[in-house]
């Protein structure tokens, strides 16, 4: 159930050079997007190098869009979802679970970090878990440093 | 609509889950609504929930869109803050006064931005939290409250002026008094919900006295994330995490000590969820639930106990405790019980009271008031063949009110509550509601978009942050963007009519709106760009205030860099919007009902009352269904001539074509166009289906010598020779949970404990004398059941439970049964040898249905029963649209709540067949027949069935795929699934999403070729 995102310590590298990432979370509407707007509502502070991109379901992330934030520069993608069972178009959840699950497989196998792209469930009443889950990612990528793809362009 | 004396509204009484039900199913098929709350905001105790049995819902997450839709529904006026002073009139011509207490906030100017708590020096407790955490003097009840308006606390406010200052709206009014209005409705729904009971009267627990002892409300909110202690489950004395929580069952509920007789219904199941949830939040933390009978008797309800014991190691024990005691030092409790004889006492960190239900505070007031009976434990007095109807015609109930119930039960009533309030007051449909009229839409097509981005300040919510001016400055940079402005607060009035001004100004033919998030203000905007002409889909959002200036309050220089991030985002998307329309769809005005039983007649009744002409299909060659079977019902009432009543009147009934002897042979069509062929060839055309078809009692097969026996009879069976007359003898077996509870049919039946009650009764009622007894693992006369419970054990009646897996053994000895059973209680073996043994055989459903299933496209559980929407909140909904299910094929249950499940589905199936057109959601997806090539990778993923692939028939390679508008439901997992790039989501096709991932990463591309 809970974040299992190993948490990176002590300065790294690449926040010596002062890196900035650039992290996309596709968040679902009904549930995660909602997660994230009560982290706003209990002022829960996380770092600000995320941006949200609002889907009606997870399940509408297509792998191609992952795919897309990489090759335009991203250090990391983050797929938010409801919780298993708790989709709100019944089911939608499970097939992103296993797309996600695919899409890691296939980033590695080009030789990409797969950290770097992250699956998390997070309800609308889970404004905690989502602060947790960006301050835990970002310092995942943050440890992964700039993403190969933005600096060698 | 023909000239009536009736009023064509609704006032509903009472803002939780049961009255947001009530009110949408109402306003949604053409009655003005009035909710009126006692509280400043609606949700009840649901909102207060963290999850929900038996499926781990998140509350919040569910219930919330519920909470929106009711506060933005153009037919239903929140009376909030509110009591009833007094009714007068009569059904169909009340007139009804209400108090509004003062918010001493003007709601109309309130933007619910919080800045004023943020600010208030006043701390008190929260009551929505139950005390264990603080709130301000001015407040909300819970962040997604809804109206979002802060009050002012009266009693606790020192009126500083400290909240007027900071409210940049000006919203603050100290002197606003309180107000008294007179509202003309037709009918009434009375669902204020209940009280819990004050844990405080029962002492030996100490609840009050010791700091570690917490009510399950306290303890809902504990685990909550929004909680006090953001749902780590901590002891309120020293903040330490418990290693043991011991949950005390039944505490004011089958309690004649304090004056509850009755079962709560729901404390066992809330219980084993809390147990689960405190396991999951902290693995090493053992729960231990002390308990009397184990009362899992809903729908999937025992398989959740079965889990909770099994995957979770949840430990349970059944025994009545007597006292706790605290540690002074440890302050750990120590819990005293007996269990089987033998006086124990275990330690616990913490201790959790399942507190019961009772009838609400004002309940005695409201039924003064409004002039309907209380029973005699104070709840709603109600019948079983009119489970909705109150004592005075027109005033309706649903909810915790009438009888403890779950929520699923509740929101089955408050949907039978609207359907029946709807009945009285169908002539007046449509009367008093109104339809807001658009100015015709302008066309864009081939226009060069130009955007207008308004930013917002939120007071100083998002201005106090990030630096609005540069943002907005930012956004004129930005292509395509012909306008741009920042605003103290972009949702109030006066700012619409500006968006509105500038529109027509700058000929603006997108707007974005920077502000808040979407989820509560996107319609807001939507309407207003629609009021100036443009299609409400050309509108974007940008959440620049929680998801931006509220989370990264200390950093505002990337706070404001992320703003115009993320208005660069939306602006990118914004650019590739286009107009969507909403589908109309034709209704067919009519309706299906399968299945004769009582539920499908009340439904079917209903709806022809309401003036629905009505197919009822069943397939027996007499109506009346079970009801036939039952002989008797524990409250009294004869089930056979209930039945004949019924059969009768739909008989007479002209609206109602009745189809005896026949099956269903296929269903075709979508929402508001169904086609249905029987099995005689007729066919007919109909906008909503409900099906009702009923389930049967088990036949053993082999169990306990049943077949093989004569005197081996089950329940059902048993009634019949009873009613005849037939029974002869002293000694009297029942054996409860056969074909129940055990492998391949896990769950419980729900009706045969009161069953057996009622047939003990009937034989200690006509022979004092006889022995009679009851072998059971769990009696589960669960809600004012309990009373039959009492009873039989009052008339004589032997209960001896056995373990659940040691059954009773069933021998014949010269031609007499004799039952041998190990009583748990002693460890002894008891054996009789009784003139009947009567098998508590279960409930099943009947393998017909299963045909059923795949015509409507609707899924069954495993054990064959029909599978709702959603098990909490859409009972009797099933997603495909349009099609409802009713009574025992829902799963097993009593007579009341089958008539209530039925009235229900009348009520979910009014919101289609009120309307002659169906306006779906511009949202869809939509396929490129060019591109597909038929692969059917996409079906799967449709949840909704919307999906079909169809062979070409001359050419078996040509496929092709048919997407039925009617069922989508916009999610778009089909377009991520979609291969080759021919199904598309309106209004977030592949372009603007993409669009969008480009624009964010926009800025740091460049900065990176900076680098290099």
């Amino acid at each position: 159930m809970s974040s299992t995102a190993p948490n990176a310590g002590g300065q790294t590298k690449a926040e010596e050079e002062d890196f900035e990432p650039k992290i996309i979370v596709f968040c679902c509407n009904w549930c995660s997007y909602a997660g994230a707007d009560l982290a706003g509502v209990s002022r829960l502070q996380m770092p600000p190098y995320f941006r949200v991109i609002r889907v009606m379901c997870s399940a509408r992330v297509d792998p191609e869009f992952v795919l897309r934030a990489f090759q335009k520069g991203a250090d990391g993608v983050l797929v938010a979802g409801c919780h298993p069972a708790d989709c709100h178009y019944i089911g939608g959840n499970y097939r992103t679970r296993r797309r996600i699950a695919l899409l890691r497989i296939l980033l590695q196998q080009f030789g990409f970090d797969p950290g770097r792209l992250k699956l998390a469930w997070i309800s609308a009443g889970e404004g905690e878990k989502f602060q947790k889950t960006i301050i835990e990612f970002t310092d995942v990528v943050n440890e992964l440093g700039p993403s190969p793809i933005g600096s060698s362009d | 609509m023909a000239a009536t004396d009736k009023i064509g509204a609704v006032m509903v009484v009472g803002g939780g889950i049961s009255g947001l039900q009530s009110a949408l199913d109402l306003a949604d098929s053409g009655f003005k609504v009035y909710l009126v709350e006692k509280q400043p905001s609606i949700g009840g105790t649901m909102a207060q929930l963290d999850k929900t049995f038996p499926t781990n819902d998140c509350a919040m997450c569910i219930m919330a869109p519920k909470l929106v839709s009711t506060g933005r529904h153009h037919n239903i006026t929140l009376v909030t803050n509110a009591e009833i002073m007094a009714v007068d009139g009569q059904a169909g011509d009340f007139k009804v006064t209400v108090k509004q207490r003062a918010l001493r906030v003007d709601a109309s100017k309130c933007t619910g931005c919080g800045s004023c708590a943020q600010k208030c020096p006043i701390e008190t407790s929260d009551e929505y939290n139950e005390n264990t955490k603080i709130r301000k003097a001015i407040y909300v009840r819970y962040p997604q409250a809804v109206p979002l308006v802060y009050s002012i606390d009266h009693d606790k406010c020192i009126g500083c002026g400290i909240c007027a200052e900071e409210c940049k709206a000006g919203a603050v009014v100290y002197d606003q008094k309180e107000s008294t209005s007179e509202i003309q409705v037709g009918s009434i729904i009375l669902s204020p919900g209940f009280d819990e009971f004050d844990a405080r009267l029962k002492g030996e627990y100490g609840y009050g006295v010791y700091k570690n002892v917490v009510t399950s409300i306290e303890f809902e909110r504990m685990l909550s994330a929004t909680g006090p202690y953001f749902g780590t489950v901590m002891r309120p004395s020293d903040g330490d995490i418990p290693e043991k929580i011991a949950f005390i069952q039944c505490v004011g509920s089958r309690d004649e000590q304090v004056g509850n007789a009755y079962c709560s219904g729901v404390c066992c199941m809330y219980s084993i969820k809390e147990a689960i949830i405190a396991k999951e939040h902290g693995g090493d933390i053992q729960p231990k639930i002390f308990f009397m009978d184990m009362r899992a008797f809903g729908k999937e309800f025992d398989e959740y106990y079965n889990r909770a014991q099994n995957e979770y190691g949840i430990e349970f024990v059944r025994s009545r405790v007597a006292s706790v005691f605290e540690n002074p030092e440890t302050k750990n409790l120590v819990v005293k019980y007996v269990e089987k004889g033998e006086p124990k006492e275990e330690e616990f960190g913490l201790v959790v009271l399942a507190v019961g239900l009772r009838p609400p505070e004002d309940a005695v007031a409201l039924s003064k008031v409004i002039g309907f009976e209380l029973n005699a434990d104070g709840f709603c007095q109600t019948t079983v063949l009119d489970p909705v109807n109150s004592s005075k015609q027109g005033v309706f109930v649903s909810g915790a009110f009438s009888s403890p119930k779950d929520i699923p039960m509740t929101v089955a009533e408050a949907s039978g509550a609207a359907a029946k309030a709807a009945t009285e007051i169908a002539s007046a449909r449509d009367s008093l509601v109104t339809k807001k009229e658009y100015p015709e839409e302008l066309d864009i097509s081939g226009k060069e978009p130009r955007i207008g981005v308004f930013v917002c300040h939120c007071g100083i919510n998002i201005g106090g942050v990030v630096k609005v001016p540069s943002v907005a400055e930012y956004a004129r940079t930005l292509p395509n963007v012909a306008y741009a402005e920042e605003n103290l607060y972009t949702c109030s009035q006066d700012t619409q009519e500006k968006i509105k001004e500038m529109i027509k100004e700058h000929d603006l033919n997108r707007v974005v709106v920077a502000s808040c998030t979407p989820r509560t203000h996107e319609p807001l905007f939507q309407n207003t760009i629609k009021e100036a002409g443009l299609n409400s889909y050309l509108f974007e959002m940008a959440n620049i205030r929680d998801q931006c200036s509220w989370i990264h309050m200390h950093e505002a220089e990337a706070a404001t860099k992320k703003a115009k991030d993320l208005v660069r985002m939306a602006v990118a998307k914004s650019r590739l919007l286009e107009p969507l329309e909403n589908l109309m769809i034709d209704v067919n005005q009519k309706a299906l009902v399968v299945g004769g039983g009582a539920t499908g007649m009340a439904a079917a009744l209903e709806l022809a009352k309401q003036g629905v002409k009505v197919n009822l299909v069943e397939k027996e060659k007499e109506l009346g269904g079970n009801l036939r079977k039952l002989h008797y019902l524990p409250s009294g009432e004869d089930p056979e001539e209930f039945a004949d009543s019924l059969a009768k009147e739909v008989a007479s009934n002209p609206n109602i074509t009745v189809h005896i002897g026949k099956g269903v042979k296929d269903i075709e069509g979508y929402v508001g166009n169904f086609k249905t062929t029987l099995d005689s060839g007729e066919t007919f055309e109909h906008g909503t289906v409900i099906l009702a078809v009923g389930a049967q009692e088990y036949k053993p097969e082999g169990e306990y010598l049943y077949g093989k026996n004569p005197n081996v009879l089950t329940l059902l069976e048993f009634k019949e020779k009873l009613k005849k007359g037939e029974v002869k003898g002293d000694s009297y077996v029942f054996i409860q949970c056969v074909g129940s509870r055990e492998e391949g049919h896990p769950n419980c039946s729900r009706v045969c404990c009161t069953g057996t009650m009622t047939a003990a009764i009937k034989i200690k009622e006509k022979n004092p004398d006889a022995k009679v007894y009851v072998l059971y693992r769990d009696i589960r006369t669960y809600g004012f059941r309990e009373e039959y419970y009492k009873a039989a054990a009052e008339k004589g009646v032997t209960f001896v439970r056995f373990e659940d897996d040691v059954k009773p053994k069933v021998e014949e000895t010269g031609g007499k049964v004799q039952v041998t059973v190990t009583d748990e209680d002693t460890g002894k073996e008891v054996v009789m040898t009784p003139d009947y043994l009567v098998l508590a055989s279960g409930t099943r459903p009947y393998t017909e249905s299963e045909a059923l299933a795949p015509m409507l496209k609707v899924p069954m559980t495993k054990e064959g029963f029909f599978l709702e929407a959603h098990m909490k909140l859409r009972p009797v909904d099933f997603a495909t649209e349009g099609v409802y299910l009713a009574g025992l094929a829902h799963g097993p249950k009593f007579l009341d709540e089958s008539i209530g499940q039925g009235l229900a589905a009348v009520a979910r199936a009014m919101t289609i067949l009120s309307k002659k057109t169906l306006e779906a959601e511009g949202i869809v997806a939509s396929v490129d027949e060019t591109l597909c090539d038929g692969c059917g990778i996409c079906v799967p993923t449709c949840e909704y069935k919307a999906l079909e692939i169809i062979v070409d028939k001359k050419d078996e390679t040509k496929k092709s795929l048919d997407l039925n508008i009617g069922l989508c439901k916009g999610c778009g997992a089909c377009v991520g699934a979609c291969p080759s790039g021919a199904l598309t989501q309106k209004g977030f096709r592949d372009e603007q999403i993409v669009a969008m991932i480009d624009a964010a990463l926009e800025d740091d591309v460049e900065k990176q070729e900076v680098r290099q």
